[in-house]
Parts: structure tokens; sequence; C-alpha cells
């Protein structure tokens, strides 16, 4: 029996990215030669192509430029997978196009990557270029960056020259969350350092490249802390067995640990783990398994198992960076389809915070995303999504956004986090909205009690205190503090703050115009009925459109809707910023942010004035409290 | 090796079975080509370790050019029968039959190209959305940039500057009616991946691929063995020599290899030290430089 290396090898999947002239195809044409994985018919063919061009060496390029458009235009114009393998370990290259045009092919690589070759011409040093592969193998969370300066034969072996390219790169790269970064002098095209040391570079006392690529640590990028099982299928061959088909995203199960399963949120226990080779007593993150469960719960496509105690977050709000991959350019009116793990949900981007120019990582406005481009964005999504950031979890944390018309997937997202200002979002129904905005078939139901009685009872009038105002101004707060003192009178309120709401009824609408208008007339409507059912209701809404206010004005009988506006100079406001939003709309992070990017038209006849920035809370609310005893709300004290 | 560290073929493995599953789960009417060579065996293979204890739920269909290693009908009966999968046969002698397509002119003509015909209408025929091939991107040149979920249109043409990136392990099925899918588990795997994954699953695979002796004679730099559709002219000389196959498809267009290994241990170590690919042995991708990608392009596997 011959001995077999094979069964201890291992896998390394790494990208390469390079300028058109920076050798990258004749490095991994030199990787291929030298370790024997490329045959004397593929040697024939390209000598043969290459004779033809009248070229004096044999093009190396030749090897991995597939397609004949690119042979004919001599560039590499979309992600090549090439294989080779030496005793120790099995190399998948993802051999990408490094042209300012094909953003999307390096992003498509880096994906699977757990290590970059970035190639770097010794004659030219640290070029924009070079920059943007160092930022979009950040972006991807790549382990490892090795940085290859080539053509060191061009520049007489200079050690001064690779120095100084080193120092260049370091310098940049410290901006960026680059683990760990490698140096390393070659010639592809004469072979120096790439398989073997050779003598031109004494200097020179590291590893070759493919020592490096042999030694380089693998599967640090997987994450084997936090058990996520997206389910692929249910499988029951018969009525005996059930078990769910998916490939472990992270983490490590045994049987007998126990687990919950979302969305359901319902808990139970491994029982076994299952493959055609035998039960397992534990799995880890790549396994493709079969997991049955104690209990019979139902579980689907989609469906995510987790350990209890270890929970994914979930949010239908997520802050996310996207790589608009499609001609299309990223339409806010699109509901994409958003897919995540084994999951599809649709989704629309609901703010487009900033693009990053991929050269001088500046941040910059921006109203789409086109073909290449790289934005921050907010997106909403139809239900809650089970996710890591993918800082934490490249598995979970990656996504794609597929246009429901071409079908073709037009965006790669990684998510940073869960939208704070949206976090407990339930669902955001905006794909039926204008279907359900009429419903003529629906006649009012009076409720049988009227709202006299219901008033009788609770000893004072029903009203609604709309409380207007710049982002703040101190409606909340002031608010607040009314409703202790009405409550302690033994006064029905409602309180409807417009933070709240947008986590759950208006969850699904932005800050434009348009989504403003609905937001406060989704408020009104709510504040009539509880109105109608004989309460104080306070709202507080920025509400900066006089029209809007007349709108919700125009719900209640004359006399019981009381607009206070709670006054405070812009300045004051911006200072006291307490959810820190000014800041954000001044760097241009929120968009349409009234005061800063979008205009407060301010009531021209108010029911009452506090002006915050020149009487305390208290009195502003004892004000309130005189206006509604003289008016007749609540009885004088 | 640490408990949580996989070995490439593990790895292999693990992604082939995710992709199969994924099919199924995406489409709602799969298939698996199946060919009878070594890459089709391991994909059906992985087919059965997907699903189990439960049943591979699609049917293997080969396309039968009629000019078959009798040894691969044989083989391909028993398959059906241990893994308890249902068949189904296109024949291109019926598309021939059917004017649907024509018999290339000369002497022992291949029935390479006619495939595509037979397997287009296969795929109409049964509604097929998705057919999973054995493809491997290291196979060629034009192969190295196709995607794991290779979109066709209605024509079943694949148009290599129209394929949707693929990030991560996410795969986008979605497609138009009358639209459809070639899937390429093995994508990420090599000639020896197999050989070793063969060898490491005890895999039976049929007596061509382990040295034998055979009637063969030398034709476009290629010994092809001696049969009805592979019959001598004048000058052809039939010789008797200790043969194996590298590749198996289409009598008319496989070249054997003059060797003696005859076990899996010495065919891994043959190819380790093999110096030309496995498809320098096959006449079908010799005829012009960009070959492969013509007939991919059409629709061909």
């Amino acid at each position: 029996m011959t001995p077999d290396p094979y069964l201890s090898m291992d896998m390394l999947r790494f990208t390469t990215a390079g300028s058109v002239d920076d050798g990258k195809s004749t490095l991994i044409g030199r990787l291929l030669l030298d370790t024997k994985s490329i045959f004397e018919d593929q040697l024939e063919a390209v000598e043969r192509a290459s004779q033809l061009r009248g070229e004096e060496y044999v093009d190396l390029a030749l090897f991995t430029d597939g397609l004949r458009a690119e042979r004919e235009q001599r560039i590499t114009i979309d992600v090549a997978y090439r294989f080779f393998a030496t005793p120790k370990r099995k190399f998948i290259i993802a051999d990408t196009p490094g042209h300012i045009q094909y953003t999307r092919n390096m992003v498509t690589g880096a994906s699977t990557a757990e290590l970059a070759i970035i190639l770097i011409d010794a004659q030219h040093g640290v070029i924009t270029q070079s920059k943007r592969h160092g930022f979009i193998a950040s972006l991807l969370q790549i382990p490892h960056v090795l940085v290859a300066v080539n053509k060191m034969d061009l520049v007489g072996y200079d050690q001064a020259v690779f120095q100084r390219i080193a120092a260049d790169y370091t310098a940049f790269a410290s901006k960026l969350s680059v683990p760990s970064l490698t140096f390393i002098p070659i010639s592809a095209l004469l072979g120096d350092n790439v398989v073997h040391r050779g003598e031109n570079m004494p200097w020179y006392d590291g590893p070759s490249l493919l020592h490096h690529l042999e030694n380089v640590s693998v599967g640090a990028s997987r994450n084997l802390v936090d058990f996520r099982f997206p389910v692929q299928m249910a499988v029951r061959p018969n009525a005996g067995f059930r078990g769910f088909a998916g490939q472990i995203a992270s983490g490590t199960i045994k049987p007998g640990e126990d687990v919950v399963v979302l969305p359901s949120g319902r808990s139970t226990r491994v029982r076994s783990i299952v493959t055609f080779g035998g039960e397992l007593a534990e799995a880890a993150a790549g396994d493709s398994v079969m997991l049955t469960l104690e209990d019979e719960i139902d579980i689907s496509r989609g469906d995510m198992i987790v350990r209890s105690g270890n929970l994914p977050q979930a949010s239908a709000a997520l802050q996310c960076t996207l790589c608009w991959m499609s001609e299309e350019p990223l339409n806010r009116r699109t509901p994409y389809i958003l897919q995540h793990t084994t999951r599809q949900v649709r989704a629309h981007v609901d703010e487009l915070t900033y693009r990053i120019d991929v050269d001088s990582l500046h941040r910059e406005p921006a109203q789409t995303l086109t073909l290449n481009e790289i934005g921050r964005v907010r997106l909403v999504t139809t239900q809650p999504l089970f996710f890591d950031s993918y800082q934490i979890n490249r598995a979970t944390g990656n996504f794609v956004l597929i246009d429901p018309y071409s079908n073709n997937t037009v965006a790669a997202g990684m998510i940073r986090r869960a939208d704070q200002e949206l976090a407990d979002l339930k669902v955001a129904n905006f794909l039926e909205k204008s279907a359900t905005l009429r419903s003529p078939n629906v006649v009012w139901e009076r409720t049988a009690i009227g709202r006299e009685q219901r008033e009788q009872r609770h000893g004072h009038q029903a009203a609604v205190i709309w409380f207007t105002g710049l982002s703040g101004s101190g409606k909340s707060t002031v608010a607040r503090l009314l409703e202790r003192r009405l409550y302690d009178l033994g006064i029905e309120t409602f309180y409807l703050d417009g933070d709240n709401v947008r986590h759950g009824l208006n969850g699904d609408l932005g800050f434009s115009a348009a989504d403003r208008k609905e937001n406060i007339r989704r408020v009104g409507e709510v504040a009539k009925l509880a109105f109608e059912h004989g309460h104080l209701a306070l709202c507080t809404f920025i509400s900066p459109f006089r029209e809007d206010r007349r709108f919700a004005r125009s719900l209640l009988p004359e006399g019981r809707f009381f607009e206070v506006y709670v006054k405070c100079d812009l300045e004051v406001a911006k200072r006291r910023d307490p959810k820190g939003l000014y800041a954000k709309a001044l760097a241009g992070e929120i968009k349409e942010f009234t005061g800063v990017t979008s205009p407060y038209e301010e009531p021209e006849a108010p029911d009452l004035v506090v002006e915050t920035d020149l009487i305390s809370v208290e009195d502003a609310v004892e004000a309130i409290m005189a206006e509604l005893a003289t008016r007749g709300i609540i009885g004088s004290r | 090796m640490s408990n949580y560290l996989r070995t490439h073929l593990q790895q292999l493995e693990a992604e082939a079975i995710y992709v199969i599953r994924e099919t199924v789960a995406q489409f709602e009417r799969p298939v698996m080509l199946f060919s009878g060579g070594k890459d089709s065996i391991v994909m059906a293979y992985l087919a059965q370790r997907a699903f189990w204890p439960g049943k591979i739920p699609f049917p293997l269909m080969h396309i039968d050019t009629g000019h078959n290693f009798p040894e691969t009908l044989e083989y391909r009966d028993w398959l059906v029968q241990h893994l308890g999968v249902q068949l189904v046969v296109a024949s291109v002698q019926d598309s021939i039959d059917r004017g649907r397509a024509q018999e290339e002119p000369g002497h022992n003509p291949s029935r390479n190209t006619l495939q595509t015909v037979t397997l287009l209408d296969a795929l109409a025929e049964h509604k097929f959305e998705a057919a999973m091939g054995g493809g491997r991107r290291d196979e060629e040149k034009a192969r190295a940039k196709e995607r794991f979920f290779s979109h066709r249109d209605r024509y079943g043409q694949w148009d290599p500057k129209n394929q949707r990136p693929e990030l991560w392990s996410l795969y986008n099925g979605r497609k138009h009616p009358g639209e459809g899918f070639r899937v390429f588990p093995l994508s990420n795997w090599t000639e020896m991946d197999v050989w070793q994954y063969i060898r490491l699953n005890d895999i039976p695979i049929p007596g061509l691929y382990f040295s034998h002796p055979r009637n063969v004679l030398q034709r476009d730099g290629m010994w092809l063995a001696v049969s009805d559709v592979i019959t001598p002219l004048p000058h052809e000389q039939v010789e008797h020599r200790i043969v194996r196959f590298r590749t198996i498809g289409d009598l008319t267009c496989t070249g054997a290899v003059e060797s003696a290994a005859s076990t899996l241990d010495e065919i891994i170590l043959e190819v380790a030290a093999a110096r030309i690919t496995e498809r320098g042995g096959r006449a079908d991708d010799k005829r012009s430089e960009a070959a492969m990608e013509d007939r991919k392009k059409v629709g061909y596997f």
C-alpha cells in the first residue's frame, strides 16, 4: 500500500489582483508551470499561440487568459479559477482582473478567499490600483494579504526599491483592517522567489511565495464559536426519520446540545448528526450534514438552527456595505430579492448614506450606485433576517441582491449591524402599502360605548396634544414630564412618540417628504382612535410640514386638537443633539434631516408656544397644564 | 490535523453536497447527467450522500450517442440499481431518425456535437429546469470561468459575458420561464481530486479505467478502440496493446493511453506524473483553439 499524502492535505483559496501589466497572469503561469500543474499539451498550445503572435518568450499569461475575447484583447475580463497542489496543500486561485471597471470581479474573487496576493510593479511602486486592491481585501475581510513586489529583475534586484514599496504600502494599509501583511520581492518572469528562492536577491531572507502559500494558517476566516445552521431542506424518507440538511455556516455542534430554531423561537435538542458515513460525535463549520432533533418542530428551508444562549441578531433594518455589480444602477424604489444564507426576502434600499471612492477612500454623497461602486446603505427587509455582522462571521454576514425583473445578481452586501433607529422593526410591509391605503369595503365600526360615556367615567375630556418642533428641541422631554403629571392626576393618557412608531407601526417609512407625510397620516389616525376612546393623546413628532399638521388637526373636532410648538433655536438644538443625529446629518450620513437639509415650517397659529431654550421643562409643563385647564379639558386643580 | 480542520477532499465533498442540495431546493425539476465517466460517477455518489438516508430525489439522464463502450452501459445499469435512482435515456439515434440532427460526413463520424441537440430536446421534453453535470473548471480554459449555477437562455445557450456573479456560497437560481441552468457541483475538483476521492471511498468504477489488453488503432494522434463504430481504414494498423482510458466518452473520440496502471493507487501515481491533460486525449477539443468555448455557447455541456 502506497502512502496517501492526500489524506492530510488541506486547502487554501486565494485571490490575485493586479493591473494589466503587473505580471499577474505571468505569476500564475509560473506557479502552475513550476508546480508541474501545466501539462505538455497546454504548453504546446501556448507555445503555438506565442509563435503566431511573433513573441520571443513563451507568454505564460496565455495559460490563464481563457476566453477568446480575452485572448484577442489581451486582458482578463472575468474571474477565472485555477488549481494546483503541492504534497501539503491544494490551492484554488480566484484570478481576478485589476482594472477599475472590474471591482465587481475582485469582490467576487475575494468573497471566498483566505489570502490575497496583491501585485505591485517594482518599477512603478504603489499606485492607485494597488491601494484599491488592498481596500477590497480589507472590505471583504480577507485574513492574509501578501504583497508581491514583481519585476525585481527590471530594477536590478535593488533592495532599496523593495523596502521603499513595503514602507509605502504598510503606511497605506494601516488605515485599513488587514490582520496580516507580508511582502515578498519576486520576478514572475524569471521565477525568482516564486517557487524557489533563487540567487538574485541574497539580501532577502524570507520565504518564497509558494512557501508562504503552503504555510500560512488556513481556516482563519472561519468562525468556530457561533453555531449557525441555515436549513437547506427537510428530508423525510419515511415517517420515522426527519432530518434537516444543511452546511454548518459557523461554530460547532454535538448531539445532545440545546438549540433554538429561528424564526419560530422553538427550543429543542440535537438528537443526531447524520451523514452517509455514519453519525458524527461533533460537526463544525463547513461540514454538510443532516441534523435530527428531539422534538417535532415545523422547520423548513430558510430557517436557522442556532445554539441556545448564542443567538444571532434579528432585524429587518440593516446597515450594510453594498458593492454594485450590475449595469442597471441601484433603484431605491425596486423591491429587490435579498438572498441571505438559504433564505430569500424582499428588501429595498431605504437610505444611501454615502458612496466610497475606492481610490481615495473618501466618502461622498450619492443619489445612486452604479456598476463597480461601493456604498453604505440602510436596507429594510419585509421579514427580519437572522445574521451576525460580517466582521464577526463572514458566513452569516453576507448577502446578495437580485433584481426581481431580470433575476440577475446585482449587488453583494456585507452587514455591518442592525439599524439602531429601527432596531425592533417587525415587518415592513412597504410592498403592500399602496394596496392597503384605500379599502372601500371597510365601513367605520362605531364602538358600542360612546366617547362621551368614556369621558364621563374618566373625569376629563378627550383631546390630542400635538408637539411639533426641531429634533432636539425638547418635545419628548416636555411630553414625558407632562404625561407623568397627568397620570398622577388619574388622567387616561396615550403617548405616541416619533421614534417609537418608526420601530414598528411606521417601520417601513423613510424620511422623504412623501414618507414623512404618510408617517404623520398614520399617527394622526392612531391619535384619533385614542381620542375616540376617551384618552388624552400626547404626540411628539417633528412634523415639519404645515400641511401634514393641518391634516392631523382635520381628523378631530374643533377645540380638541392642541398644537404645541416646542420652540428652540436651531443652534441650541444642534448643540444638544441628544441622539447624535445632527452630527450625522452634517457629516452627510443622514439625508433629508430637518433643520439641516430639509426645512421646518413654523406653525402659523399654534395653540401654545413653549420656548425650551428660554424656560425650564417644569415651566413648560406648567404652561401646558394651565392651558388644558383653561380650555376645560382637565379640571382645574 | 486539529478537530476542526478539514482536508481538501472533505471540503470539496461538503461543497458539492451543498450545491446538489441547493439545486434540489431551488428547482422543481432537476436532473443529473450521467455520461459513464468517472466525474459523473462521483457526482452520483455525492448525490446519494447529500440526501442519505433519503433517496436521490431526481433522475439520472444519459445522453446515449449509440457509440458507447459496452462496459459503460453495463456499469450504468448496475449503478442506477445500486443507488435506487430513476434513469432517463435520451438517444442521439432518435434525434437523427426524427431529422433533428444529421450524422457528420466521413469515415467513423463522431456524434459528439450531435449530443447537444439531443440534450436540449430531452431537457425540453421532460421540462428539466436544471441539469447537473460533472464538468470541472480545471478541464479546459473555457471552463475556468464557469459558475456553479450557469445560466442558459431559452435556447440553451451560454453567454460568457453575461453570467451572474457568484459570491460566498450564494447561488442564484432564479429564472424566467423557459430558461434553464447547468449546475456543476464538481467545479473546484481537479482530475487528481476525483481519483483520490474514488480511492478514499472505494467507489467502484468501470474496468475501462484500469489497464487491459485491447485492439486499438492510431488515428489523429490518438489510440482509438476498435469497435463497430471505429473500423480501420486501409492504411491503418490494428494493434493489440495494454491500455486504459483517462476519460470515458464516446467511442469515436475517447483516446486510450498505454498504461500498466491496474489499481487506483497506480492510477493516482500515473496521474501525478502525467505530462498531458486528460482532455489531451480527446479529439473534440483539438478542432480549434477555442473549440470548447464554441461548443458551450451553443449548449454543449
